[in-house]
């Protein structure tokens, strides 16, 4: 086992992922699988929200994941800008679009959670309102990616995106916060549910939380692995021409 | 230095775009607002700070991608890129000069427009001083998405929905520092964060934008 | 099935909706990956037969 930079190597990569990917995977089902049926049947409803509370093992795995996929992918763009390794910029490129359904799953659990709990579709509560700026960032980042074709080019590009986004997220988050307490002083409606949950909808929560990070990581191998395919591929066939 | 910024300028005055398109597209956005939302005066008075305030965002945007994509086009951008001058004091004299020929005109007509918008009398020295801060912070912003998207062919909505994001917090603090001004509540905090966001953009976001223009030119 | 009350549309539209974009994400990105190994192995097998 030498040090982890030896997994910036592409071929190492895919033959360790190419062992780890059926594991995460299973694991990543079983959990995910586990935690929605048990959360779907086997748990009580909540006194005050009815079984709406039930939308709560969809929103907070799915909230989770859209925020630490563009934690990763600023990872890995520094990373990609520092040492230059490709598997990494690569792997960011891979994480954004699943960010992106996360970050859409987020929002629409949270708007048809909303709807009966708060009488309508959306609020401009601070939360869904980063989340919606969030969802934003992430087309940006995968637009970009996708319209610059020499792949060095884009990876710096992106990556220098992902940073500059980064704080301008943070940024907006703060701002958001600020712009609405303006208007409604002080949020009427908290989403801060998990801070409260009881016993018996916290440990379905969590298993679902695992699986989603589970098939988060699954699907980053799996995408990663296309990327870097992708990416000889374009090397072979550029070679081939030269011919 | 001021050579290249006495270029610039005198360039977008020629070309005719920097200060007549910005603002013509800044008053149509005003003049269509009330076509949208119905005249009623009471209504047009309580938005106004956040139509005058989108309608100089969008303004601005408007003429980012002619930041570089001239230069671009006929290779100076090149030259200037082995000129003696370090990058990052060509993108922030791009940035001044963007901010001279698009933000200080609607900065200038903002009061003459909110006149059409019913704004409150209250509203139009702290709307002045809020754009005035906030448009430096714009043009920076903007010229970071005209260098990533520079080279590209069809760029223009792209660089849309790159820079519009990176847009919300100052349009956020922006609008809100005007908005409260009028309702007579304390405006010093958004004030004071706009003023940190322009002060911060000026200072970072240049090596941001060389970094990514040396990219882009490599 | 559990009853779910008068809030059943709402909490099984958000179950359906967020498996179906679970399902689809998994589904393109397998489908993707496929795709691409079999078009690299063809490529790499031409270039070695070419030299």
């Amino acid at each position: 086992m030498g040090s982890i930079w030896e997994y910036a190597n592409p071929k190492k990569f895919i033959t360790t992922t190419d062992r780890l990917l059926p594991w995460v995977s299973a694991l990543a089902l079983v959990a995910l699988v586990g935690g929605l049926v048990w959360g779907f049947f086997f748990t009580p409803d909540d006194y005050k929200q009815g079984s709406t509370v039930k939308i709560i093992y969809l929103h907070v795995p799915s909230a989770l994941m859209a925020i630490n996929a563009w934690m990763m992918m600023l990872v890995a763009s520094l990373i990609w800008i520092v040492r230059r390794h490709h598997v990494s910029a690569l792997a960011a490129r891979a994480a954004a679009p699943v960010g992106a359904v996360m970050t859409l799953i987020a929002l629409i659990t949270g708007a048809i959670w909303g709807q009966p709990m708060w009488g309508t579709w959306w609020e401009w509560d601070p939360r869904l309102t980063s989340f919606l700026i969030l969802f934003l960032f992430y087309l940006g980042y995968m637009a970009l990616w996708a319209a610059i074709e020499d792949d060095d080019t884009a990876a710096d590009l992106t990556s220098i995106l992902c940073l500059v986004g980064s704080v301008f997220a943070l940024l907006s988050r703060y701002a958001v916060n600020f712009w609405n307490q303006g208007l409604h002083q002080g949020a009427s409606l908290s989403m801060d549910k998990e801070e409260n949950v009881a016993d018996v909808f916290y440990y379905p929560l969590l298993v679902s939380i695992a699986g989603f990070i589970l098939l988060f990581i699954a699907l980053v191998f799996l995408r990663t692995q296309t990327e870097i395919r992708a990416r000889r591929m374009r090397a072979l066939l550029a070679r081939e021409r030269m011919k | 230095m001021i050579a290249l910024l006495t270029r610039d300028l005198r360039l977008a005055v020629r070309a005719g775009g920097g200060f007549g398109l910005g603002l013509a597209f800044f008053l149509i956005v005003v003049v269509l607002v009330p076509f949208g939302v119905g005249p009623e005066s009471g209504l047009l008075s309580k938005i106004a700070p956040g139509i005058l305030w989108l309608g100089a965002l969008l303004a601005c945007l408007l003429s980012l991608d002619r930041i570089f994509a001239l230069d671009w086009e006929d290779g100076s951008l090149d030259l200037l890129a082995t000129a003696p001058l370090p990058m990052e004091a060509i993108v922030s004299i791009k940035a001044l000069a963007h901010w001279i020929t698009t933000g200080l005109p609607l900065v200038l007509a903002a009061p003459v427009f909110g006149l059409l918008l019913n704004l409150p009398d209250a509203g139009y020295v702290p709307l002045v001083i809020s754009l005035l801060l906030g448009t430096p912070a714009l043009s920076v912003i903007g010229t970071f998405g005209a260098a990533l998207t520079v080279g590209l062919k069809r760029g223009g909505l792209l660089l849309s929905l790159l820079v519009l994001p990176l847009y919300v917090p100052t349009l956020i603090f922006g609008a809100e520092m005007a908005r409260r001004s009028i309702e007579g509540l304390d405006a010093t905090t958004p004030l004071l964060m706009l003023a940190g966001i322009t002060c911060g953009t000026i200072a970072l976001l240049p090596f941001a934008s060389a970094a990514v223009l040396r990219v882009n030119l490599r | 099935m559990p009853d779910l009350g008068k809030y059943a549309e709402a909490v099984l539209s958000s179950y359906v909706l967020s498996i179906l974009l679970v399902v689809a994400l998994v589904a393109v990105s397998i489908r993707r990956a496929r795709k691409m190994k079999n078009a690299l192995e063809e490529v790499e097998k031409r270039g070695k037969s070419n030299g």
